[in-house]
Order: C-alpha cells, then structure tokens, then sequence
C-alpha cells in the first residue's frame, strides 16, 4: 500500500519505470518519495463542526492526517486559516508552503511520540545553546552588533520571567541555572499540548528558545525575531551582498515558518471572548 | 510591546494577501470565511474605550502575524518558481549546452 503525504484517496501506482532506474528499497522492491506537490483534485474547501472539532472538507471529502486520522482543529479561526491554505492551491498543491496543516498534523499525529513532559525539556534544552546568549568576540562590528541587539531581548526575558540568563563568548555556551530552566519549564507547563507542538517548532526554527518567547508573548514581531535569528547572515550580507536565491528564499521560508508556529500557539491557546467594557466608563 | 504600526494598514495590507492568494474555483475572494472572519473580528474590537486595549493589541498581533505568512510564503514561492522550479534538463538539453547531439539509434537504446 502506497502511503503518500496526505492519503484521502489512494494514489495511483506511477507508471513502471524502466529496469535499472529509480531507488531500489530493501528486498529489492522501489520505495518512492511522496511527491512534493501534486495536481488539485478539489473545486471547493469549506470547514464543519464535528464531535472532535472542526473538520476540513474538500469537496465532499473529509481532510485526513497523513497516518489516516481525521483532521480536526480545536478552533474556528484555526480551521478557516488552515482552509485557507487548501483554498489558495492553483493548480498544483504545493504541501511545503502549508505549514499551518503540517502543524496540525503533527499535533494530531505526534509522529514523535512525545508526551507534553518530553516536549517542554526538548524546549528548554535550547537555552544551553540560545542563539542569542552565544556570542562571538571578532569580528568586532559583529560583536558589537550582537551586543546592542540581542542584549535587551535577553534584559527582557530575565526581567518577564524573573530569572538570570546573561550571555556568553565561551565554546560551552551560557551557564544557565537549574532555577532558571525551571521557570521556563514550569511556564510552558501551562499551555496545551497543541499549543507546546507550536512552541517547539518555533524554537528549533528560531534556534532560540528566548526570541521564540519573545514571539509568544508578542515583545517583538516575527519579521524582527527573524532578524534576530538570522543577526550573522544579515551582518554579512551587509559586508558581502546579498544572493537573493539563497539569502531572500532563506529569509522568506524562516519568516513563514515562525510565523506559522506563532499564529499556530496562539489560535490554540486563545479563548475568543470578547469583553463587552460597560457603556458607562 | 511589538512595534506594529497603524491596525488599519494591517488589514488593509492583509486583505490584499488574501485577495491575491484566492486561487480557488473563481469564488471572489470577498466570499471566503478568512475574509469575513479578519472583518468581523477587526470590527468586534473598534469600539473600545481605552487607548490601550489588551484585547486589540492581542488582534493586532494575530493580524500582523498572519500577514507575515501570507506574504512570506507568497514570496517564497514566487523565489522557488523562480530560481528551483525548473527540474533537471533532459539528456538532450545537457547536450545541447555542450554542443553535441545524442546520437539516433534506430531501435531505441541496446
């Protein structure tokens, strides 16, 4: 059984290829990639609510996860962005620019099999080797650079959570505390388990756990965070020039994946009431 | 706080996105839940009396964020159509680059 990328409906067995040519899989038989974007077979994408949350439908058919769940969301607002991404399809669907669905699916999957205790200290361990506590001491331009820009994020998180981080020239890294990793754990114990997939996700694309929750708790935006992470490669663009296939592509799928994963943790974190002030104010 | 600018040039600036990013079956893009979904929303949180809503600046930041992505994956697609899209060339083309032909074997390939 073929199991593509996004299985709703089998995919057709692809035309024999001629001996000799294409991978060979163990035992002899050809094991193939799932194609990375395939034609769009659906004219219309709407969302439902089902038992489990809301529900994804293109056409009739219901939007599975790729181990063959259905694919349900626990908000509205996340259910219409991730239609939306189905909707803006042309003529091919083109999986790796949707990033809110393989959030999900990784939610709904947990292809990792992580329990939310494994994903926080996966999360926390960042902070050994935070990208922005790591600094260099030449060039000097780039060290000042990192000094006058990373340093009042790191003030900030120290003064939000209450803790000690500071920075580091050393191969080994900052010396973070035990007392310091413990907040920062206990804190993330407080989101859900969809929300923490998010979190991670930003943390590994970021490479920092403290721009990431600079991102969550909306101190900086992620154009900025993006910048942050990437203070080296912009320092030497400047120097050296810009590549725009490599630097710009860069650039833009960084943003698109923070951005992904902030929207992602705070649509499944967010409770949609609206707090009617009182007329007399 | 995220510096985010006016919340009108936001949305503005996000309907746009959406406009462009509608590739679906000729709906208008007005009709789409994204878009009624990012008005009503943006119109729940106008009438505030305080300067400093926490509740818009949360929206806000959703806004701004969800055009980051809009625009960003747009763009990144535009750059790898551009500079990735192409495939390989075929063995004729590679040829071709070198100035030579590949020969015609009548039968096909032994």
């Amino acid at each position: 059984l073929l199991r593509g990328r996004f299985p709703l409906v089998c995919l057709p067995r692809p035309p024999p290829v001629a001996a000799g040519s294409g991978p060979v899989g163990p035992g002899g038989g050809r094991t193939y990639a799932p194609p990375a974007e395939r034609k769009r077979f659906y004219q219309n994408v709407s969302i439902s609510q089902g038992e489990g949350g809301y529900e994804i439908n293109l056409d009739h058919r219901k939007l599975k996860t790729p181990q063959a769940k259905l694919f349900t969301v626990p908000t509205e607002a996340l259910a219409i962005a991730v239609a939306t991404e189905w909707d803006s399809q042309k003529d091919t669907i083109k999986f790796y620019t949707m990033h809110l669905t393989t959030l999900c699916n990784t939610a709904l999957d947990n292809p990792t099999q992580r329990n939310k205790m494994q994903l926080i200290r996966a999360a926390v361990k960042f902070l050994d080797t935070d990208t922005i506590c790591y600094r260099v001491e030449e060039p000097a331009a780039l060290a000042e650079l990192q000094k006058n820009e990373w340093d009042p994020i790191v003030a900030w998180a120290e003064k939000r959570y209450n803790v000690t981080i500071g920075s580091s020239t050393s191969i080994l890294g900052p010396n973070i505390s035990a007392s310091t990793k413990e907040t920062f754990i206990s804190h993330l114990a407080s989101y859900n388990m969809w929300a923490l997939q998010g979190i991670e996700y930003v943390i590994t694309q970021l490479k920092s756990l403290i721009l990431s929750m600079g991102l969550i708790d909306r101190h900086i935006t992620v154009e900025k965070a993006v910048l942050l992470s990437r203070l080296e490669e912009e320092y030497q663009i400047q120097r050296w020039g810009n590549v725009e296939w490599a630097h710009d592509y860069d650039l833009c799928e960084l943003r698109a994946r923070a951005a992904a994963g902030t929207l992602f943790v705070h649509l499944c974190s967010e409770s949609s009431s609206v707090k009617h002030k009182l007329l007399q104010d | 706080m995220a510096v985010l600018g006016s919340p009108l040039r936001t949305l503005r600036a996000l309907l746009r996105e959406l406009r462009q990013a509608s590739g679906g079956a000729g709906r208008p893009y007005r009709d789409t839940p994204a878009y009624r979904h990012i008005l009503a929303a943006f119109r729940n949180h106008r009438v505030t009396s305080e300067k400093l809503c926490r509740a818009q600046q949360e929206l806000h930041f959703q806004a701004a964020t969800y055009l980051c992505l809009l625009r960003s994956v747009r763009e990144h697609a535009a750059l790898h159509q551009e500079y990735h899209g192409k495939g390989e060339r075929s063995p004729e083309e590679v040829a071709g680059l070198v100035g030579f032909r590949l020969p015609q074997q009548p039968g096909g390939k032994g």
